[in-house]
């Protein structure tokens, strides 16, 4: 953080802008932080552990007799399949509180997104409800990603034109 | 070894990005958005590609390697159709994730009710 | 005479002063198992209080707290002339539905976590002026329809920061009115000056003033730090107070904020030390009371309109029955946001009302 701000200075200062900015910072020193290591910890842990359970599947669908590729998507499914359970059993959130980055990072957390907004607004029915508020969290995720690959993409395009 | 790989690469990421959220107070849903879009230019630049290779599920199953499976979807079907594959590659590529993430979500709407958070 | 009643710049002082007829608390088993629990009228077990939905659950909670005010008061829905309520919810939602089958004449009132000192404060200068004898003033907040209307889906899995406060499930009910006339004189008052009396009378609890805040804004964006962002407005309006009435942080037993958790609390002290009030003796505050953080794990306190009402009406007010307090300023605090505000960018605003009680033997 930036040098101490004591209250004196924010309430001295005239002019409203840096005012308040003094106030921000000042709000910045008084305002404690969750423990980062700990943190840290659990996010790597737990974010880890989740990757490693998404290999183990994959492991085990390859075994089953499932080409690379396959084996990755029902790798995805299953993940996806797991975590819209854990929400459903409330189970999803209790493991966010300690994981922080480690539950939102892995494709699981796309999935307690979608999930999380279908299940609380069935009550705003079917259509309004679930089908325009599933995407609340998720539809920007959906949008910039194909927005961005697009994009990109069009510049690949652009390339391919020139030196193909 | 793979196990090993997964865990900590994977480990790894979700890390930084929680260094990233601790810092910035940045929402999840921001952040999310953030990983997908560095993950298509990570893969853009034929970085992400190799190193998903590598690490495999480490890489695989954080939100960036869903940007690099999007961008490898465009580049194929480009490769293939062209101009039209720009409009294909995309949506196709997040075909299976999607598709599962919306449909046992709308299940899981019909079995689960609302919950207190515990 | 009528001059008199406005007191400096913002503050009204009663010459009549109104006086609380009837309260209740309901809370929800999360506010149950913390520190207050036992002060509270009713718990309930069930989050949803009996509704499929949490907007439902949260009329239900306010027409229970409505209608325990009233059977605590000793009156019918008749006796009450106006009722004067709110809550968080979009277009105060849970009050229209929870109060509606009341059939009282209603203002409904917004004022976001500072909503109890706001009807409070209107109903009781209704009553100063005669325009209303009895006025049941009420409010409340639900975690759940506040989570899925201000942040996220309850089983959306993120992290709540240090600064966050937790909002509290509750209802609070005040009934007020003019102070009842003392009783005529009759052989039973004779009997009722005898020891007797010392146990079972209790003091009247009047409103003696108000002091009604301004739109405090400091420029903070960040809705995960609510504190920050209203403790100015607390600090504010409790100073104007000090000022409009010319008194001493001493004069008070208890400065009892609403909602500013840890964090606003020791802005509001730095605050109010830099512009001259030492109140770190008196001050009190509803959301740090309500929870305890270490076993809840609630962070930076409790928040909500059911916060302040619920420990005013469960808490405060018993309290001062006890005689435990004398004069009271109760200061809820509101955070002006919307979600639609904080997606476009906009900072957060304070506002708080106080609100003078005093006990007083009949």
């Amino acid at each position: 953080m930036a040098e101490q701000v004591t209250i004196k200075e924010v309430l001295s200062e005239e002019d409203s802008q840096k005012r308040n900015k003094k106030y921000n910072d000042y709000v910045a020193s008084v305002t404690p932080k969750h423990s980062w290591i700990v943190n840290l910890f659990w996010a790597f842990v737990i974010g880890g552990a989740i990757c490693t359970l998404g290999q183990a599947l994959i492991n085990l669908y390859r075994y089953l007799g499932a080409g690379k590729e396959d084996a990755v998507l029902y790798q995805i499914i299953t993940l996806v399949a797991l975590s819209t359970i854990f929400t459903g059993l409330n189970l999803y959130p209790k493991l966010a509180k300690a994981a922080g980055a480690g539950t939102v990072v892995p494709i699981t957390g796309f999935a307690n997104s979608v999930a999380s907004s279908a299940i609380e607004f069935q009550k705003e029915g079917q259509v309004f409800g679930i089908g325009c508020k599933i995407f609340t969290i998720a539809g920007p995720v959906i949008l910039y990603g194909i927005f961005s690959s697009w994009i990109v993409g069009f510049l690949y395009w652009l390339y391919t034109l020139y030196f193909q | 070894m793979d196990y090993l790989k997964a865990f900590v690469i994977g480990g790894l990421i979700c890390l930084v990005v929680q260094i990233l959220m601790d810092q910035t107070k940045l929402l999840p849903g921001r952040i999310m958005v953030i990983l997908v879009c560095s993950g298509v230019v990570l893969s853009a630049l034929g970085i992400y590609e190799p190193f998903s290779k590598w690490a495999g599920a480490g890489a695989d199953v954080p939100l960036c390697g869903f940007g690099n499976s999007l961008f490898q979807g465009i580049k194929k079907a480009v490769d293939k159709n062209g101009f039209l594959g720009l409009f294909e590659g995309g949506f196709k590529s997040c075909a299976v994730g999607v598709s599962a993430a919306l449909v046992f979500s709308y299940l899981a709407s019909l079995v689960f009710q609302p919950k207190m958070k515990a | 005479m009528a001059e008199q009643k406005m007191i400096g710049r913002q503050s009204v002082s009663f010459k009549n002063p109104p006086c609380i007829l009837g309260r209740a608390s309901v809370a929800g088993s999360k506010e149950g198992e913390g520190p207050l629990g036992s002060f509270f009228d009713y718990i309930e077990e069930d989050p949803k209080f009996g509704a499929d939905t949490w907007e439902e659950a949260e009329s239900n909670m306010q027409k229970k707290a409505a209608e325990l005010a009233l059977e605590n008061a000793g009156y019918q829905p008749k006796d009450i002339r106006y009722m004067i309520a709110g809550d968080l919810l979009g277009q105060l939602i849970a009050t229209s539905f929870g109060l509606m089958e009341l059939k009282i004449p209603m203002f409904g009132v917004y004022g976001a976590c500072s909503t109890m000192g706001e009807s409070m404060s209107l109903a009781s200068m209704l009553v100063e002026g005669g325009f209303a004898d009895k006025i049941l003033a009420l409010t409340s907040s639900h975690f759940c329809g506040a989570e899925k209307e201000f942040r996220f889906p309850l089983q959306y899995g993120s992290q709540r920061p240090l600064a966050a406060t937790w909002t509290v499930t509750g209802s609070g009910a005040v009934i007020i009115g003019k102070k009842p006339e003392k009783p005529e004189k009759s052989e039973k008052q004779k009997k009722e000056e005898t020891a007797a009396k010392k146990c079972n009378s209790n003091p009247y609890i009047l409103i003696k003033g108000i002091t009604t805040g301004k739109i405090v804004d400091f420029g903070v964006k960040d809705s995960m730090n609510m504190g920050a962002c209203m403790a100015p407005a607390a600090a504010d309006v409790i100073y104007q107070n000090l000022c409009d009435f010319n008194r001493n942080p001493n004069y008070y037993d208890k400065i009892f904020t609403g909602d500013l958790g840890y964090i606003g609390q020791r802005i509001l002290l730095d605050i109010l030390k830099e512009r001259g009030y030492d109140i770190s003796k008196q001050h009190m505050d509803c959301g740090i009371e309500i929870f305890c953080d270490e076993t809840q794990d609630t962070h930076s306190g409790g928040s909500g309109c059911g916060c302040s009402a619920i420990t005013l009406t469960g808490y405060i007010l018993e309290k001062m029955h006890r005689r435990e307090w004398k004069r009271i300023l109760f200061v809820p605090t509101g955070a002006l946001l919307s979600p639609v505000s904080f997606n476009e960018g906009g900072s957060v605003p304070g506002i708080a009302h106080a609100v003078i009680l005093e006990a007083e033997d009949a």
